[in-house]
């Protein structure tokens, strides 16, 4: 096998090196301005500063700061993968990168049909991010995707293309579109597209949000029990909450690993059957023979 | 008195909070139907448990929905309603 070159390795190591960067200064900057306080808290993203703006103060929270240190992350961890590819194939790495690109192309190829092809990066990302945001919680810090200003961007965006493909055929088609099956149902249409994009924020913020609220509120009725039952021990011994230990780790397993990654996948794929289900595929294919043929 | 109106209105803000999760009833039914029905699918065909288990997890996911709406307004109910309601009451004493 042939030697990497020392180059190689060097740039791996500070690829390797940013990755992890933002996630701990993320992790500092939460352990200088965490204000001290006695026990378990529920709260939300905690405001770092604001800005004067003409309407309102923009302000920049914690859940920003921490959107943007996983957005640094995964843009490195991508470099990272893509490091050093070759048209061989050979290293673990690229493996990895070659089946991520395909699971995901496959993914929507079978979910959107193959007009849509192009999706497949805009997905990944938008799974990778969701993903990366809601496993922020096992290094301790606060999870963008439980702030719901955060989630309804990301719904803003998947519900702004959905318009632009139901728009495909003009806007005329798209109004037109309201009044189906009966004119009768117009004003229900209009709820109904209304709530989509609703509906996805507070499903994924829901999901999350509620997952860390039960997991604060089960530490905190351990600790209280544990210091009911071992209060009577001797000296140091009566002081440590034995409960605490380990079985809180069990519903972090559910809510934040297995939720965290079920939400994404759950976002990804209702922006895709959303995208295609909503583009007006005969009609569309239907205007673009005349026009050809014209 | 003060006290007396500032105790309703925390009382009235968990008892609504808790009133609201009762919603929790119609995501439990209908996602173990969901499952249910996906467990006889892959009992009948194993060969296609993959797409099952996807659409599954879909339906599951949609059909949380609504128990997620009763969720938020309880966390509303919980962490902002009070804050604001008391506010008004002073504003109106004055």
């Amino acid at each position: 096998m042939k030697r990497k070159s020392l180059r190689f390795i060097l740039t791996d190591i500070i690829l390797i090196i940013l990755m992890i960067l933002p996630v701990t200064a993320g992790i500092v900057l939460k352990v200088l301005t965490k204000p001290v306080s006695e026990g378990i808290e529920i709260s939300g993203a905690r405001i770092y500063f604001s800005i004067d703006m003409p309407v309102q103060p923009l302000l920049i929270t914690e859940s920003q700061i921490n959107s943007f240190i996983v957005i640094l992350s995964v843009f490195f961890l991508a470099l990272y993968l893509t490091h050093g590819i070759t048209a061989k194939g050979g290293s673990k790495r690229q493996i990895f990168a070659e089946m991520i690109v395909e699971k995901t192309e496959n993914l929507v190829n079978g979910n959107m049909g193959k007009y849509f092809h192009g999706f497949a990066p805009f997905v990944a990302a938008i799974m990778a991010l969701s993903a990366f945001s809601s496993l922020l919680t096992l290094v301790g810090l606060y999870p963008p995707t439980s702030d719901i200003n955060i989630v309804s961007g990301w719904a803003l965006l998947v519900f702004i293309l959905i318009t632009h493909y139901k728009m495909k055929c003009g806007p005329i088609y798209y109004l037109k579109s309201f009044t189906q099956p009966v004119p009768f149902l117009t004003p229900l249409n209009v709820i109904s597209e209304i709530s989509t994009p609703v509906s996805m924020a507070f499903r994924h913020y829901g999901n999350i949000l509620s997952g860390s609220v039960i997991s604060i509120l089960v530490a905190s009725g351990l600790q209280g029990l544990s210091n009911m039952l071992f209060k009577n021990l001797p000296g140091v011994l009566g002081k440590i909450p034995f409960l605490q230990i380990g079985i809180p780790a069990v519903l972090s397993v559910y809510f934040d690993l297995f939720s965290g990654c079920l939400q994404a996948f759950i976002f990804a794929m209702l922006t895709m059957l959303y995208v295609s289900t909503g583009f007006p595929a005969q009609d569309y294919a239907k205007k673009h023979k005349l026009v050809k043929n014209n | 008195m003060l006290e007396l109106a500032i105790g309703i209105i925390l009382g009235g803000c968990a008892l609504g909070a808790g009133m609201a999760m009762i919603a929790g009833i119609g995501p439990g039914i209908g996602e173990g139907n969901a499952v249910a029905k996906a467990c006889e699918a892959i009992g009948r065909q194993p060969e296609c448990k993959g797409d099952v288990t996807t659409t599954m997890l879909m339906g599951c996911a949609i059909a949380e929905t609504t128990g997620l709406y009763a969720l938020v307004i309880a966390i509303l109910l919980i962490f902002l309603a009070p804050n604001i309601f008391v506010n008004i009451l002073m504003n109106a004493i004055g």
